[in-house]
């Protein structure tokens, strides 16, 4: 229970601040495809408040990110299973993975009425990268040719000199070297345009969004901590269109009473349902709900700068830690079915998935070539009897507590090490750490993907130097790999060399994969058409009354 | 009196500096970088991380900060949120929904509170007396979050008396029930208090002399037994609206009410040290001011009383 003990911590704070004042006062008291439906129907949806403003580059958590891939609209969209299909892009066209020419749709506007060109496109992307606007998604223009120069710290350049225009309609891309799923990530919310106006005053249009998507933002629609309105943009024609008339996000601070909201039918659709009622979820809402696995995972990351997980010994061992996790019965016992044993490290709902990987039988419960792997691993370097293990985790938000108990009590008795689990306070505390590398023991992480595809699960985590590379892992056979996937001629090519760059990793395992994540929502007896898409969040511009 | 009160006005000053210094440390403290979680799980972009760094002065020693603050309160720009917004603004959309919902507790705890505590105390030791001991034992044992999650299953999804979270706008309809539960766990002292309070006044020789004189019992009740019997009351209800606004954390999480705990909770969370003690500080001055209001009170209640410059 979240917010019990939060507000026992906040207590304290407030009551240090109180008894420090001297007031005087003595002791204070404290469903999915089917068509029809009603499309006059306003969609009460759960939200959470952005973190930032609403400028597509500056969005990278949930809350906004929600927001802005309804008011905008890029080159592509993804279609329910992850397909990027075409919204503003004429042609994506590039031979050689490295030089695209993009052509855009005529006669495309924002709701300002000002005209979508090329040009809008180069000066947003320009704009995400600079240093000097400091976007918190900039990272995601990084293969572009001249990245680098425009987000140095303290750069003055303005420019990628990737990006040319080359008439209101084109626009051409380099990057810097091969990336064959490079047109992939164009579905992402940093990559859509933005109008003139919000390069001039970032902070003041993050206030009030001017879009191009199937939904635009009502007047004042965004009231802060409060709710966030959306209504269609009548002059959206793309694959998106909204189905009702609008959809209002109403903020939670917590999954538990927008649950209790939804039983009333206060509320429309919860994405997500808390950890609290997936006991009886099934029997509250009958057939309104909906179980879908969605482009997620979640990992234990084993540093290798510890010394016992280093080397030979440490990668033995990591395999008994594997070996060692009973997945089907936490996800069962657990989380009710909310989650899929892993079987790779990307996840089922992507293209080129594949549950029979060679070396994937590392992540099946084997108890006795668990301890083997173990012994064998001792053989080489002696575990200390007295170390503990530990598995890392934040405890504000997630609901990871339960699954990191139940990892440890299975790793204690099939290993029959020492294993706790750590708990941070919060998230910030824990990323802190990793970042840092100063962890002393292993980490959950989990991975959402940002874009459809395998490279997206395997690239930014694992790669030498990565920025998500918690593990610190290193190997360059495995580098050699994912760039072989990346200069792939085809797709199809690359999620080939994709799985054969995971072969290695599920052999190193620099982290351990336990399940992918399942997207498990309801919705009220007022609307239907209800369905979700490859990154688990509702197609809310499908959504009809009844 | 003007002295007096002119003194306690002066004596907020080091009050202020005092609270605002201690949560800003507090808050300087806490573990783990908050720009860093503002990526999440993406990689830190050092570049745009010193950026946001050196505009949230993140990147100053702590008596910087602090110092920086106190310039921004007093030039009336309390600086900016995560978001971007004026904390000035932020203060001014949550406080008042907070206000409403602990007036309208502490109202119910007032009100209930002193009626069933007046009845029990005159009724002393018969059957409404007891009752009213045992269900307000009850509700001071069990800890508001239950009671919580209780009303708001009962009353709101199940009887659908009432919404089980509230409205956008946070109407007094949509509070009623939020304020019960908060003030709930007061109203049980309240009560104790008044009815305690009560037995002892009734037992007093000015009660004996006002009933031998041949007043009614309601002129005897009303004017010598309740209103000598409120001076305890008072002092709590007055202590209690500063501590139903910090706390009312938890009630405004269960019932989603867009308040200052919950934008609070979010910005401990987040690491947003100028929010933080924007709200503590206002939370604090309020708590000082409705103690300096149950003080003049007092006199009103008890000419006895004089305010000595």
């Amino acid at each position: 229970m979240r917010f019990s003990r939060t507000s026992k911590a906040l207590g304290m704070v407030a009551i240090a601040a109180l008894a420090l004042t001297g007031c005087g006062a003595s002791g204070s008291a404290t469903g999915s495809g089917s068509t029809g439906g009603d499309t006059s129907k306003v969609i009460l949806a759960d939200g959470s408040e952005p973190q930032r403003p609403l400028m597509p580059a500056d969005t990278n958590e949930v809350g906004g990110g929600k927001v802005i891939d309804m008011i905008f609209a890029g080159l592509v969209s993804y279609d329910p299973s992850g397909k990027p299909v075409n919204e503003l892009a004429e042609s994506i066209e590039g031979k050689d993975g490295q030089h695209f020419t993009i052509k855009i749709k005529k006669d495309q506007k924002f709701t300002n009425g000002e005209a979508i060109t090329a040009k809008s496109f180069v000066d947003s992307w320009n704009f995400g990268a600079a240093a000097k606007n400091a976007q918190l998604s900039g990272g995601f223009f990084e293969s572009i040719k001249g990245y680098d120069e425009a987000s140095k710290e303290g750069s003055t350049v303005e420019t990628m000199s990737g990006l040319k225009v080359v008439d209101d309609q084109t626009f051409t891309v380099e990057l810097k070297q091969p990336e064959s799923d490079w047109p992939l990530r164009l579905g992402y919310t940093a990559f859509v345009p933005v109008p003139s106006g919000a390069l001039k005053d970032p902070k003041g249009f993050g206030e009030k969004p001017v879009g191009n998507g199937p939904y635009k933002m009502a007047d004042g629609g965004w009231q802060h901590n409060v709710e966030i309105q959306l209504v269609p943009n009548p002059d959206y024609n793309g694959p998106r269109k909204a189905k009702n008339a609008g959809v209002t996000f109403k903020i939670f601070q917590n999954d538990d009473s927008a649950y209790q909201s939804l039983l009333s039918n206060e509320l429309d659709i919860l994405q997500t349902i808390p950890t609290s009622a997936l006991k009886n979820f099934k029997s509250d809402l009958g057939d309104r709900t909906i179980n879908k696995p969605y482009a997620g995972n979640q990992t234990i990351a084993i540093p290798e700068y510890l010394p016992e997980w280093s080397g030979e010994a440490g990668k033995l061992r990591r395999q008994a830690i594997s070996m060692a996790i009973n997945r089907e019965e936490i996800t069962k016992v657990i989380f009710n079915g909310a989650r899929q044993p892993a079987k790779d490290f990307t996840a089922p709902v992507l293209d080129g998935y594949s549950d029979s990987i060679a070396g994937s039988d590392n992540l099946k419960f084997d108890a006795a070539k668990a301890k083997e792997a173990w012994t064998k691993a001792d053989a080489i370097q002696k575990w200390d009897a007295n170390k503990t293990f530990t598995i890392a985790y934040n405890a504000d938000k997630g609901g990871h507590k339960a699954w990191v108990e139940a990892v440890v009590n299975q790793l204690k008795n099939t290993l029959g090490i020492k294993v706790e689990g750590k708990p941070y306070a919060t998230f910030k505390e824990a990323r802190n750490d990793a970042t840092a590398k100063t962890l002393t023991g292993s980490i959950r992480a989990g991975w959402q993907a940002d874009y459809p595809s395998l490279y997206n699960f395997l690239g930014p985590i694992y790669k030498t130097g990565a920025g998500s590379n918690d593990a610190n892992y290193a190997n360059p056979t495995f580098d050699k790999a994912v760039s072989d996937g990346l200069n792939a001629a085809s797709v199809s090519d690359g999620n080939k060399a994709m799985n054969k760059a995971q072969e290695i990793l599920l052999t190193d395992l620099p982290a351990i994969p336990l399940w992918y994540q399942v997207a498990q929502g309801g919705w009220s007896d007022k609307v239907t058409n209800v369905d979700y898409g490859w990154d688990g969040v509702p197609l809310y511009y499908n959504v009809t009354g009844k | 009196m003007s002295t007096y009160i002119l003194k306690r006005f002066l004596q907020l000053i080091p009050v202020f500096l005092g609270a605002t210094l201690l949560v800003y440390f507090l808050v300087f403290s806490l573990p783990g970088d908050p720009i860093v979680a503002l990526f999440g799980d993406k990689p830190v972009n050092e570049a745009v991380a010193a950026k946001l760094r050196a505009q949230y002065h993140l990147d100053q020693p702590f008596w910087m900060q602090y110092l920086l603050y106190l310039k921004s309160i007093f030039t009336f720009d309390l600086g900016q949120d995560f978001s971007g917004r004026p904390i000035a603004a932020v203060l001014g959309e949550v406080f008042p929904v907070t206000a409403r919902l602990a007036i309208m507790a502490l109202i119910f705890e007032a009100v209930f509170g002193i009626v069933f505590g007046l009845i029990a105390g005159l009724r002393k030791g018969k059957f409404f007396d007891a009752t009213v001991l045992v269900a307000s034992l009850v509700v001071i044992g069990i800890p508001i979050f239950v009671l919580g999650f209780l009303l708001q299953f009962t009353i709101g999804v199940q009887l659908g008396w009432a919404k089980p979270t509230v409205s956008s706008a946070a109407t007094v309809q949509d509070l009623i029930l939020p304020a019960i539960v908060l003030g709930l766990g007061s109203f049980a002292y309240v009560l104790r208090l008044t009815r305690t309070s009560v037995i002892e006044n009734m037992n007093a020789d000015y009660v004996r002399t006002a009933t031998a004189k041949g007043l009614s019992r309601f002129q005897v009740v009303r004017v010598h037994i309740l209103r000598n019997s409120l001076i305890p009351v008072i002092t709590f209800l007055g202590a209690d609206l500063g501590a139903l606004m910090g706390g009312a954390i938890v009630t405004e999480g269960i019932f989603n009410v867009p308040g200052v705990g919950n934008r609070l909770y979010r910005a401990v969370l987040s690491g947003e040290g100028p929010t933080v003690v924007s709200i503590v500080t206002v939370l604090v001055l309020i708590y000082c001011l409705s103690n300096l209001l149950v003080d003049l009170l007092y006199g009103w209640l008890d000419p006895r009383i004089r305010y000595d410059s």
